[in-house]
């Protein structure tokens, strides 16, 4: 007998990423960009908190919601760093890494049918955790020519009766794009008159660059009360194994969010949750540091890029860049398979992040700049034939 | 202008032989800026030099190292400064410090080989009026130096491509 898989679950395509990810692990020496982690260790004085608590015993189940001593942590660095006041013991919800949050918040809002709207070229995960929620993903694109950052007109033009939540990611993988203050206002104010909840996924802020300051969407009049602020460490800490993340929210929706988290998940891994203190505690200059490297390798890949004609904007946030491929004639996917199979680099192809992504490929400066280096001169030797 | 010094003061720290222009296209800068930069540090006497960081265990293992912490009197006039410059400019005197705590100088020596550097603190060193005494420490492994690692931890694998 074959096995009946669920409708909603049947009808996901398999990532475009995983497709491409199975050619390049059967390939040696490639020098991949295709990589959405950080190639930094975890700091060190951040594992070395991890161990002591370890050699302490600190093994067991945590609180579901995560470490009293966590979310306190996080309630005080969300509100130096964002200008945010969350409650640690009921607005706080510490997940496995963003996913998760996004999963829970998705399934504790939606009934089925309901419509979730997302700017797209996006992360992955969006559209089909919307499905699996049982809701409608319903895709806004972004334009090249703005940055890839999301107008509120267009976003306007996607609201229905329907409309229950809007996901935000600034700055964006895979496009690198950040939003100015004035018109993520004007998008707050049509998420009140519509009544939208909004996800804003904000695990990239850290890494803004040119000094830039990133702004959260919650801070907006009348935003709070309708925000889920999810952030996590993965990124800026280079926490990416330890998989923790948490969600920001009004009470009753954290409640709600609890009851699925505490049947599926429990907690997050405990070793992970005593790391996330010491990171957010005492890792502001870890994360500088780091943020320093990205933004020199940025420079570098942005400046190689258009010198050899691969139009290619400088983004402002997180650690991709998503040049323009149009001048080679080739389909994005075309061009990373020959890209491949000719030079041994691996960037990724734009459609794996939604419809818009034709015509761009999404490069990784999550990589050392030996690396970036060859790969930048393998990918010039490559466009010159 | 300041914060491109200080990023530029950073890479050569971690690489002093970094081509300028591979420097100019991480700082967005040009060649010229950083050179012109470079240049200025240098006048200015904010960098003093370059050196490699050697691996003394494949390089000279012979070559002693020592670190010494010397109690001196202090002058009346002049205080440490003029004792400190004396020992300081013996070529064997690789760094030496004015330090708080229960001695006044730490001294960094090299000799080629363990009776030479006994030799310089007994015949040298401790022959100065003004020195007090000295404890010598001689190095037995190095774990660090200069902000190099000298074994390095292996890198982990990370998965070849990730969303």
């Amino acid at each position: 007998m074959s096995i009946a898989i669920a409708d909603h679950i049947r009808n996901i395509p398999r990532s475009g990423i995983r497709d491409f990810f199975e050619i390049v692990q059967s390939m040696d020496d490639v020098i991949s960009l295709g990589i959405g982690e950080p190639d930094f260790a975890t700091p060190w004085h951040i594992r070395e908190a991890a161990i002591y608590a370890l050699e302490r015993g600190r093994t067991g189940y945590t609180s579901n919601l995560g470490l009293p001593r966590l979310r306190r942590s996080i309630s005080d660095y969300i509100q130096k760093h964002f200008a945010l006041r969350y409650e640690p013991l009921s607005e706080i919800l510490v997940s496995v890494g963003v996913s998760e949050a996004i999963d829970l918040a998705l399934r504790a809002l939606l009934n089925a049918g309901d419509e979730v709207i997302y700017h797209e070229p996006c992360y992955v995960s969006y559209a089909p955790t919307i499905t699996m929620a049982h809701g409608v993903p319903v895709p806004v694109g972004t334009r090249a020519e703005d940055g890839f950052s999301l107008r509120a007109a267009d976003l306007e033009k996607a609201i229905s009766p329907r409309s229950r939540a809007l996901m935000l990611n600034f700055p964006t993988n895979p496009t690198g794009a950040t939003m100015e203050p004035e018109e993520l206002e004007k998008i707050a104010a049509l998420c009140v008159r519509h009544n939208l909840v909004v996800l804003t996924d904000e695990i990239y802020s850290e890494l803004t660059y040119e000094g830039g300051k990133h702004t959260s969407i919650a801070v907006f009049p009348g935003m709070k009360e309708r925000t889920v602020f999810l952030h996590g460490l993965s990124k800026a800490f280079a926490m990416t194994g330890w998989r923790i993340g948490f969600a920001c929210a009004p009470a009753p929706l954290i409640e709600a969010m609890m009851k699925i988290h505490q049947y599926s998940i429990l907690c997050a891994s405990i070793m992970g949750q005593d790391a996330a203190i010491e990171a957010l505690d005492r890792g502001e200059h870890s994360v500088a540091q780091m943020r320093q490297e990205y933004e020199m390798r940025r420079n570098f890949i942005v400046s190689s890029l258009n010198e050899m004609g691969l139009e290619c904007r400088s983004p402002r946030g997180s650690f991709y860049v998503f040049p323009n491929i149009t001048s080679t004639g080739l389909s994005s996917r075309d061009f990373c398979m020959r890209l491949l199979h000719e030079k041994k680099v691996a960037v990724v192809p734009g459609p794996a992040f939604g419809a818009g992504g034709e015509g761009h490929v999404r490069c990784s400066f999550a990589t050392g700049l030996p690396q970036i280096k060859i790969a930048m001169q393998r990918l010039a030797e490559f466009l010159s034939r | 202008m300041m914060l491109s010094m200080d990023a530029i003061i950073d890479l050569l720290q971690k690489n002093a032989l970094m081509p300028r222009d591979e420097m100019a296209r991480l700082l967005n800068m040009t060649t010229a800026e950083v050179e012109a930069a470079i240049t200025k540090l240098e006048a200015d006497g904010i960098i003093l030099g370059y050196q490699p960081v050697l691996n003394r265990d494949k390089w000279d293992a012979d070559k002693v190292t020592a670190v010494i912490e010397v109690k001196i009197t202090p002058e009346r006039d002049g205080g440490f400064d003029r004792i400190a410059s004396r020992i300081a400019r013996f070529p064997e005197v690789q760094s030496c410090y004015l330090v708080s705590g229960g001695y006044d100088l730490l001294i960094l020596v090299e000799a080629p080989n363990l009776r030479a550097a006994a030799a310089f603190v007994a015949e040298r060193l401790s022959t100065i009026e003004a020195v007090q005494s000295t404890a010598t420490h001689f190095r037995l492994k190095t774990y660090k130096e200069n902000g190099a690692f000298h074994s390095f931890e292996p890198t982990s694998e990370r998965l070849s491509i990730t969303p």
